[in-house]
């Protein structure tokens, strides 16, 4: 790890009052259902992670097939599983003294839900911030929430007003207008957004003429809707000043670096796992490293947002 | 044809046999599995049902599942018939590594199937093998002439069953702990796979023993390429970094054998 401390000058981030070693977040729902696996992502070299989103119950998500590879990217439909925020807290509490910020992905039902939520995440002091995911587009009562500027904004308001820990709203990309979300999570109190959650898409086995899912329709992540995020991204920083995380298909040290250039604060990392295992991290840093020594940028901070001079 | 092993190809099943009331191979043929190292698995799309990680129990021109009948997905399983079509992508996972020289082998029930193709392999390597197959009763013994077979004549096969209806009356690490304590062999590896509770409990007596393991760990699976985080077992994915484990690393897996995670992760014990 002493390569990762040397380079760590040129790649740290800090936003949300807190330190991130580098820029490359374990997205939700990749891994992060068990403490030991997200500990080894962090060893792996994660400059933060971001767990699987845990609602108040259990659940189980949705039945098999869940997740398809078309080649060009991953369908899932998982479904929200998780075992409910009170016994993933305990899974969290052996997590202490680890040097990458964890943030709690939440999903609620309702606004009731939520303030329960914010009331017991509060006093979590292993949790860093939390990313509220309104965009899983293949759950029903969850999917709807980010479409709707007016609930976006309740709900952010109503998470703000009972949670005392900085609040990523993670937005989809299934609408007409992210902007306008991306406008009503911050009114609410968003101090941060996540762009994109997957793509709603569906495929069908032409051989026995069935959806590939047994949830039918599902989020389409990997390289294919990479520059579908980074207009999100652009868009978004473009008319706000609010850190984004950009998220969606990143496999490589230059799409990084095409995400800040589109205005990113950091970004978030998960299908590439499915192929390139947990070495990504590490590989990935290095290219960083690179490209920037190559190019005289003395630290990422010389290239955020470079793609919006006129 | 892709080579992309994540593609999911539908196959015809070109023969189901009964091996017990319990338990019935399939076979099917695809060329990616016909490559596979014994100890891979496939993730089998019931279609319309489930997809579940079933270890091949055949690898050759055609290949085979071998599955108990133990829920939804497996009982559905069971009333397909020859020239019912599944899905299956993979194979997927590390396999068992070839260790020449003395082995010993102790299968659990269905977790057999798991090491057929080890057992197979491992002939061809001129390996001595020692069986050790644990089963309920008589009843649920399947395959013994293909593993006869295959330590002939460089090994032996034992059996131990619940109700003592065949061979030694007890569990297989029960009967493996005696052939330990009175032949005392220096076993180059030892390889398992079985229940959860068999195989810690094979996994201390070869720490007590001082001997290798490679055990083929099961757990409940979504997406077989390493990302959902489903199948973890510590800091470990059975479905990427297993399903086959060493002693360093089922040291780190305090959990195996006394629980395990349903699909919402909630721990059930065992």
């Amino acid at each position: 790890m002493t390569d990762l401390a040397s380079i760590e000058p040129m790649l740290k981030v800090e936003t949300l009052g807190l330190r991130f070693r580098n820029p490359l977040i374990l997205a939700a729902g990749i891994l992060g259902l068990t403490a030991p696996i997200l500990k080894r992502v962090i060893e792996s070299g994660a400059g933060g992670v971001v767990t699987k989103s845990i609602g108040l119950k259990p659940r189980k998500g949705h039945p098999n097939p869940t997740v398809v590879d078309l080649g060009f990217g991953l369908l899932n439909s998982m479904g929200l599983p998780n075992p409910g925020l009170e016994e993933f807290m305990k899974e969290l509490e052996t997590l202490r003294g680890l040097e990458a910020p964890i943030i709690l992905s939440i999903y609620a039902f309702s606004e009731d839900e939520l303030v329960e939520i914010g009331r017991i995440v509060s006093d979590f002091n292993v949790v860093s911030a939390v990313e509220l995911n309104v965009s899983c587009p293949h759950v029903d009562g969850i999917s709807e929430i980010a479409k709707n500027p007016v609930l976006v904004e309740s709900y952010v308001q109503t998470l703000k007003r009972h949670l005392d820990k900085p609040v990523i709203v993670k937005l989809s990309p299934n609408v007409s207008d992210i902007v306008r979300i991306a406008e009503a999570a911050v009114d609410g109190g968003a101090d941060a957004l996540t762009a994109i959650n997957t793509v709603r898409a569906m495929s069908i086995d032409i051989e026995v003429g069935r959806p590939v899912l047994a949830g039918i329709f599902g989020g389409l992540s990997g390289p294919a809707i990479r520059p579908i995020a980074v207009r999100c991204v652009y868009e978004i920083t473009e008319s706000l000043n609010v850190p984004v995380f950009g998220c969606g298909g990143i496999e490589t040290a230059h799409d990084v670096i095409e995400f800040l250039m589109a205005g990113a604060t950091a970004v978030q990392l998960g299908s590439v796992i499915a192929r390139g295992g947990l070495r990504v991290f590490k590989r990935i840093l290095k290219g960083l490293r690179d490209f920037l020594e190559e190019r005289g940028y003395s630290s990422i901070d010389e290239v955020r947002g470079l793609a919006h001079r006129r | 044809m892709s080579t992309n092993i994540n593609f999911r190809r539908i196959v015809k099943l070109v023969r189901v046999v009964e091996e017990n009331p319990r338990v019935k191979t399939f076979w099917f043929k695809d060329a990616l599995c016909s490559k596979a190292k014994p100890g891979q698995f496939i993730m089998v799309w019931i279609i319309g049902v489930d997809e579940i990680p079933l270890s091949l129990s055949t690898i050759g021109d055609l290949c085979s599942v071998t599955v108990a009948k133990v829920g939804d997905a497996t009982e559905a399983m069971h009333r397909l018939k020859p020239d019912d079509l599944i899905g299956v992508r993979g194979p997927y996972g590390n396999g068992f590594k070839i260790v020449k020289g003395r082995v010993a082998v102790v299968a659990g029930g269905v977790g057999l199937a798991t090491l057929l193709p080890l057992v197979d392999k491992l002939k061809d390597y001129g390996c001595w093998i020692e069986v050790f197959l644990g089963f309920r009763s008589k009843h649920d013994v399947f395959q013994l002439a293909r593993v006869e077979r295959a330590v002939r004549p460089n090994g032996a096969v034992m059996i131990a069953t619940d109700d003592g209806s065949i061979g030694f009356k007890g569990l297989v690490s029960e009967l493996f702990e005696t052939h330990l304590k009175r032949s005392k062999p220096s076993y180059d590896v030892v390889y398992t796979c079985g229940p959860p509770a068999m195989i810690r409990r094979v996994y201390e007596l070869c720490e007590a023993w001082n001997l290798k393991i490679q055990a083929s760990l099961e757990a409940y699976m979504k997406c077989g390429i390493g990302i959902c985080g489903s199948c973890c077992i510590g800091p470990y994915r059975v479905c990427k970094d297993g399903p086959v484990f060493s002693a360093p690393q089922l040291r780190k897996m305090p959990e195996l054998g006394l629980y395990k995670r349903g699909p919402d992760g909630v721990k059930i014990p065992v």
